[in-house]
């Protein structure tokens, strides 16, 4: 692949751009027609939303809907499947991640990931949030990066005396609270959470829920989640989902409490999935 | 429903739950038996070995050491001088002057001497041997054999595996051979044979795990490389034989680095060549191991590592190498093992039939263990099956002591991992 250096800090260009004051999105990713297939399956048809900058949006449906794999589609995740074919546009700063003369190791550095079961690295606490900022060129204080992304997500007090050991040894909770460290370490502008509190008891969840609140005030987070309760708790918007199709987007109090579709209703007041 | 009406009655469960036992404990003795049987048959094997290894000899006298003592004294207490004087009368002129020329006798040590007067003058000579099973439990027989036969020998209990016989060169008579060279031969060969199927293997087993593109050429290589894994090793020796022997000869003979040992002999028939040789053997192995290790490495970890802004390369580098090194290390263990008892392959590439040097240097002729013990059990005299099975036993702890190597680092990278857990 040949890429000049416009190509490979386009993101930063098109930021810096917007910083001075030009054409500014009002939404932090906008999602146009997108398609995916696995083979033969299509699993997110014909998709077309956007979202809201430093908000949370949930986006529900029953398993086997295509909300992670849509959500997986706009960090470009979902290249690791092989089977796996996207169509559409996904414009981050009015960048087409799927152009192909963007980089999706750009593409993750700026829209980062937490995953369903918590998943450090194998390594120390301190490494783990540091490893990302190393390879991605961070030139400043190593410590006071990690001490203030622990910060951000309330961990700091509980590790402060134990950075050198390992995240392993963390309760799921705290673990999972690290992977959101982990993702922010890096300042990216968009986090995916691929149902982040599935594996968690419900005060761990209850924790990381009261970090999103704090969280949205720096970044726009997309969390998919199966559990309609934590969508109504933290989310701004909720879009819900289908057998793959975009079913309805709304403002979460408004998809919840008066449905537009039929099927919305069905789904939130328990009748299937 | 089909079946109630056929018996007449309702379906219900079986409640025999002894018969399930009965047919698991059927198994479960089976594979003790075999267990047992496989640990029988080890301890037969080292058995063999150790029994050949030890044992009663019976040493007849070329010359009396009685009938060299000088001025009273005996042979062992005797000082260099007069050492030298009881060479100097005993043996040929021919063989002293050879001796003379490699180093003069007078500036010979006392030890020096000494030995050469027990070798040459002396020359105890091994007129029988016994294994150690009938050293330990028919020593009377021994007794009558050495009466009757040879009155005027010694018995001597002897152990054929001895710091002498590790430390000497090869040599003609079994008594003052040793596996000196044959050791250092295996060690310099297994070493050329780690370091280049070591990175080569794990650097094939990446690119085609992580890198290479799921198509028809790499299935193509891959199917290509599981066939290689069972090619019969000394296959290996012939294209070891063409390729470096034959056609890289420049290289592998040292000529084209100016640096050959011996060129006048070693035409290719190196150290370089046998180790690239068992490379090339190993190195299949070693690729569908480490394959299968970086597999094993979940998904998951991949993910989060590209999820932060790694690049696939720092992914591989700083994660899925790290989290699959201690199975790439057990199988590469395994294969250098392999490696190590290789012998059909080197006999192809030529090793030395005898060989009274060392090796200096990956340019020089080589033997190895496993030539040395195949050489010496094709000796008809009973002294060479005894230090055959010395050598084997050398062999064994080699190997032995380098899997001990290689799973004590592998168990620190594993307490490392899992201190980390």
């Amino acid at each position: 692949m040949k890429k000049n250096l416009n190509d490979s800090n386009r993101f930063e260009v098109a930021i810096a751009r917007e910083a001075e004051g030009g054409g500014t999105s009002p939404y932090a990713l906008e999602v146009r027609n997108l398609d995916i297939r696995y083979g033969d399956f299509p699993a997110v048809k014909d998709v077309t939303m956007a979202f809201d900058k430093r908000q949370v949006t949930a986006i529900i449906g029953p398993s086997g809907c295509g909300k992670s794999t849509a959500l997986r589609a706009f960090n470009r995740m979902n290249e690791l499947i092989p089977s796996c074919s996207t169509d559409g546009e996904v414009l981050f700063h009015g960048i087409n991640v799927y152009d192909p003369g963007v980089d999706a190791v750009q593409v993750r550095r700026w829209i980062g990931m937490v995953f369903q079961k918590p998943n450090p690295f194998p390594k120390t606490i301190h490494e783990n949030i540091a490893w990302g900022a190393r390879i991605n060129g961070y030139t400043g204080d190593m410590d006071e990066l990690v001490e203030s992304t622990l910060q951000q997500v309330a961990l700091w007090d509980e590790v402060k005396d134990k950075l050198k050991q390992s995240a392993l040894a963390l309760s799921g909770g705290q673990q999972q609270r690290l992977c959101i460290a982990r993702a922010i370490a890096v300042k990216p502008e968009i986090l995916l959470m691929d149902e982040p509190t599935s594996a968690l008891d419900p005060i761990s969840t209850a924790k990381i829920e009261s970090l999103l609140d704090d969280l949205k005030k720096r970044y726009t987070i997309i969390i998919v989640t199966h559990n309609m309760q934590q969508a109504g708790r933290v989310s701004d918007k909720t879009a819900f989902f289908l057998q793959g199709d975009l079913v309805e987007y709304a403002p979460t109090k408004d998809l919840f409490f008066n449905p537009k579709d039929e099927r919305t209703e069905n789904y939130i007041s328990g009748r299937f999935g | 429903m089909s079946s109630e009406t056929a018996s007449g009655a309702a379906p219900t469960f079986r409640t025999d739950l002894t018969g399930r036992y009965r047919r698991g404990n059927v198994w479960a003795a089976l594979f003790l038996t075999v267990t047992l049987l496989s640990v029988f048959f080890l301890a037969a094997l080292i058995w063999t070995i150790v029994n050949d290894s030890f044992g009663y000899v019976i040493l007849v006298n070329e010359t009396d050491p009685e009938s060299l003592t000088r001025d009273g004294r005996p042979l062992e207490e005797l000082d260099a001088p007069s050492l030298a004087a009881v060479l100097e009368e005993n043996l040929p002129g021919r063989r002293l002057r050879s001796l003379g020329n490699e180093r003069p006798l007078a500036e010979r040590s006392r030890e020096d001497l000494y030995a050469i007067v027990m070798d040459e003058v002396v020359n105890p000579e091994v007129k029988a041997t016994f294994d150690l099973s009938e050293s330990l439990l028919a020593k009377e027989d021994i007794r009558a054999v050495l009466e009757r036969d040879f009155p005027e020998g010694r018995l001597i209990f002897r152990a054929w595996l001895n710091l002498k016989f590790l430390g000497a060169a090869q040599s003609s008579v079994a008594v003052a051979a040793g596996v000196r060279g044959a050791v250092l031969g295996t060690l310099m060969t297994i070493l050329v044979t780690i370091l280049v199927a070591f990175p080569v293997g794990i650097g094939a087993a990446i690119y085609l795990e992580e890198y290479a593109a799921d198509n028809r050429l790499g299935r193509f290589i891959r199917i290509n490389i599981y066939n290689l894994a069972g090619v019969p090793s000394i296959i290996y020796g012939m294209l070891g034989l063409a390729l470096f022997v034959r056609l890289a000869e420049p290289f592998t003979s040292g000529t084209a680095f100016g640096a050959a040992a011996d060129p006048t002999t070693a035409n290719g028939r190196t150290v370089l060549s046998a180790g690239l040789t068992l490379a090339l053997l190993i190195l299949p192995v070693i690729i569908i191991n480490a394959q299968e290790a970086l597999r094993a490495v979940p998904g998951i970890l991949r993910q989060s590592s590209l999820a932060v802004g790694a690049t696939k390369w720092q992914t591989v580098w700083h994660h899925v190498l790290p989290a699959s090194f201690d199975r790439i290390l057990t199988g590469t263990v395994l294969a250098v093992s392999r490696a190590i008892g290789e012998t059909a392959p080197l006999v192809v590439v030529g090793a030395s039939t005898f060989l009274s040097r060392d090796p200096t240097s990956v340019f020089s002729k080589f033997t190895t263990l496993p030539i040395q013990i195949y050489q010496w059990t094709a000796r008809p005299q009973e002294e060479f099956r005894r230090i055959a099975a010395a050598a084997i036993l050398v062999l064994l702890i080699l190997m032995l002591s380098l899997n001990a190597v290689a799973i004590l680092l592998r168990n620190r990278i594993r307490a490392k991992k899992r201190l980390s857990r």
